[in-house]
């Protein structure tokens, strides 16, 4: 696949070492400066791990927590999005499976989830102390048997993604920290759940499924929020790049 | 409604002379143009000469108890809204497969269950943070005909929705102390943006709000409502730079304060 990344070993000490100078306020030293006796044993010992920041632990990397993590996390989930829907604009069939409407719709998506996936990307990579080994990096995707060319097969898949990605970020909102992320991940929210309900009203038009009772609850008009571990499951059904998000609940 | 028609009710003079209960802006304009001032005047349109003694509200606390607060008022438009279109006839059953009505009997449940869920947040009619409903005139003052025109009636459908998700997107804030709270609100948030979707396309637009745009066939009175949507740059990401302007600025929604949303508000309250 064109996009598969093997994500590499980073020598564990030396990411260490790095967040040590980081938290010590000597970054600026260099990351060539190597500190006398500042050993991994020593950074295991007297520096508590920062699982806040993403990167690679035992050779896996992971998403880390508060708001780094919870942007990642996003990230994540807009690369899926993002290669998705590329994929079934780019399909051989695009033109004839889709009417119009759905073509403008599906359109917009792709520039929609590219935009979110590509903001993202430029976030964290001007947020994250030290991006280069803190940001996640390109995920590989591998959708099994699912048909670009069928309708059935993107709609249903579509709904699936942008249901996913509402409950996700209305999951999410409560571990953001800082009140410019929150709305940030507010603003994005809503647009997830318009493509929701246009979708939903593709496959079944003439009803009331735009928000239909298997999302929105009876009884408190509520739309679904879900934890992070009750999301990537689902969507690492897609994902074959192995990471993880073990300090998100 | 015929947008010309509209905008030329405006230039009536004794319109101008009346004592408007949107005090505010008719001194925000002062002297300058007034019939064009008028005509941009977000909603506020016949509100000025029809409403002299509006029980407006006003803006609550940047609290979480008043963000509830305000949602349970916008709920409260937005239920006895549907409520009573629902009882007019006013929108068709029987076209589009009925979906029309399927559409707005689904919403209406929603916001009917909103309103419930946020009284019982805020502690029952009897707490203390309880407000009340208060009364709403969506004519406002004869302007509208949203009860016995269907396309009146879909139009301030959308500006409602629209306003809804802009509003509690702009609550999010006030409400990061209390996570439970605010996760509410997203789950009523992300409602809304559905439901903003599905009446936009009903009216044959986009489900997302391109640049700064209110849409074909939208009264220019509803421009408030999408007043600062075309926003192109996040966080100093330029959202345009990919796919354009338009695609830039649907992906993301924006914002409103709470005293912009209290001025929308405050036109159909009386």
């Amino acid at each position: 696949m064109k996009n598969e990344v093997k994500i590499h070993e980073v020598d564990p000490s030396l990411n260490n070492r790095r967040s040590f100078l980081k938290l010590s306020g000597l970054a600026l030293a260099g990351a060539g400066l190597v500190i006398a006796g500042c050993s991994n044993n020593d950074d295991d010992n007297n520096q508590p791990e920062d699982t806040s920041l993403p990167g690679v632990r035992n050779g896996v990397f992971d998403l880390g927590s508060g708001d780094f993590g919870v942007l990642t996390y996003a990230y994540a989930l807009e690369q899926l999005e993002a290669d998705f829907y590329t994929k079934v604009v780019n399909a051989t069939n695009f033109n004839s499976a889709f009417n119009d409407i759905e073509r403008q719709i599906l359109t917009d998506l792709y520039h929609h989830e590219v935009i979110h996936r590509d903001f993202f990307k430029a976030a964290l990579s001007g947020a994250l102390p030290n991006p280069s080994s803190q940001l996640l990096p390109t995920l590989a995707f591998n959708y099994g048997s699912l048909n670009f060319n069928s309708r059935t097969d993107v709609l249903a898949t579509a709904k699936a993604l942008e249901d996913t990605g509402v409950a996700a970020y209305n999951g999410a909102g409560k571990l953001i920290k800082s009140a410019d992320y929150l709305l940030l991940a507010g603003k994005i929210v809503s647009v997830e759940a318009r493509h929701a309900a246009a979708i939903r009203s593709l496959i079944n038009p003439n009803s009331k499924d735009f928000a239909g009772d298997d999302i929105i609850s009876t009884s408190t008009g509520l739309d679904v929020a879900k934890d992070p571990s009750k999301i990537l499951p689902i969507a690492g059904g897609f994902i074959t790049t192995k990471f993880t998000a073990k300090y998100l609940p | 409604m015929n947008i010309l028609k509209f905008i030329e009710t405006f230039t009536d003079d004794s319109l101008m002379r009346s004592t408007g209960s949107r005090r505010d802006s008719f001194n925000q304009f002062g002297n300058i143009g007034k019939t064009l001032a008028y005509a941009s005047i977000p909603f506020g349109l016949s509100a000025m000469a029809n409403k002299a003694f509006a029980k407006d509200i006003t803006a609550t606390p940047a609290t979480p108890i008043g963000a509830l607060q305000f949602a349970l008022t916008l709920e409260y438009l937005e239920n006895e809204f549907y409520a009573m279109a629902l009882d007019s006839g006013v929108i068709p059953a029987s076209e589009n497969g009925g979906r029309d009505l399927k559409v707005f009997q689904q919403i209406a449940a929603h916001e009917s269950s909103h309103v419930k869920f946020l009284i019982a947040g805020l502690g029952g009619s009897g707490s203390a943070n309880f407000v009340a409903k208060p009364t709403f005139d969506f004519t406002v003052g004869g302007t509208f005909n949203p009860f016995g025109d269907y396309q009146t009636f879909l139009a301030l459908a959308q500006a409602f929705e629209d306003t809804g998700v802009r509003a509690y997107k702009g609550q999010a804030g006030n409400l990061i102390t209390t996570p439970d709270l605010l996760t509410a609100a997203l789950q009523i948030h992300s409602v809304e943006a559905r439901h903003a979707s599905e009446v936009r396309r009903l009216r044959g637009l986009k489900g997302w709000i391109s640049n700064d745009e209110r849409g074909a066939g939208m009264p220019a009175a509803t421009q408030a409502v999408y007043a600062g949507e075309g926003v192109t740059v996040q966080a100093g990401f330029n959202t345009a730079a990919a796919f354009g302007a338009a695609a830039g600025s649907e992906a993301y929604d924006e914002p409103l304060t709470t005293q912009q949303v209290v001025d929308i508000a405050n036109l159909f309250i009386v």
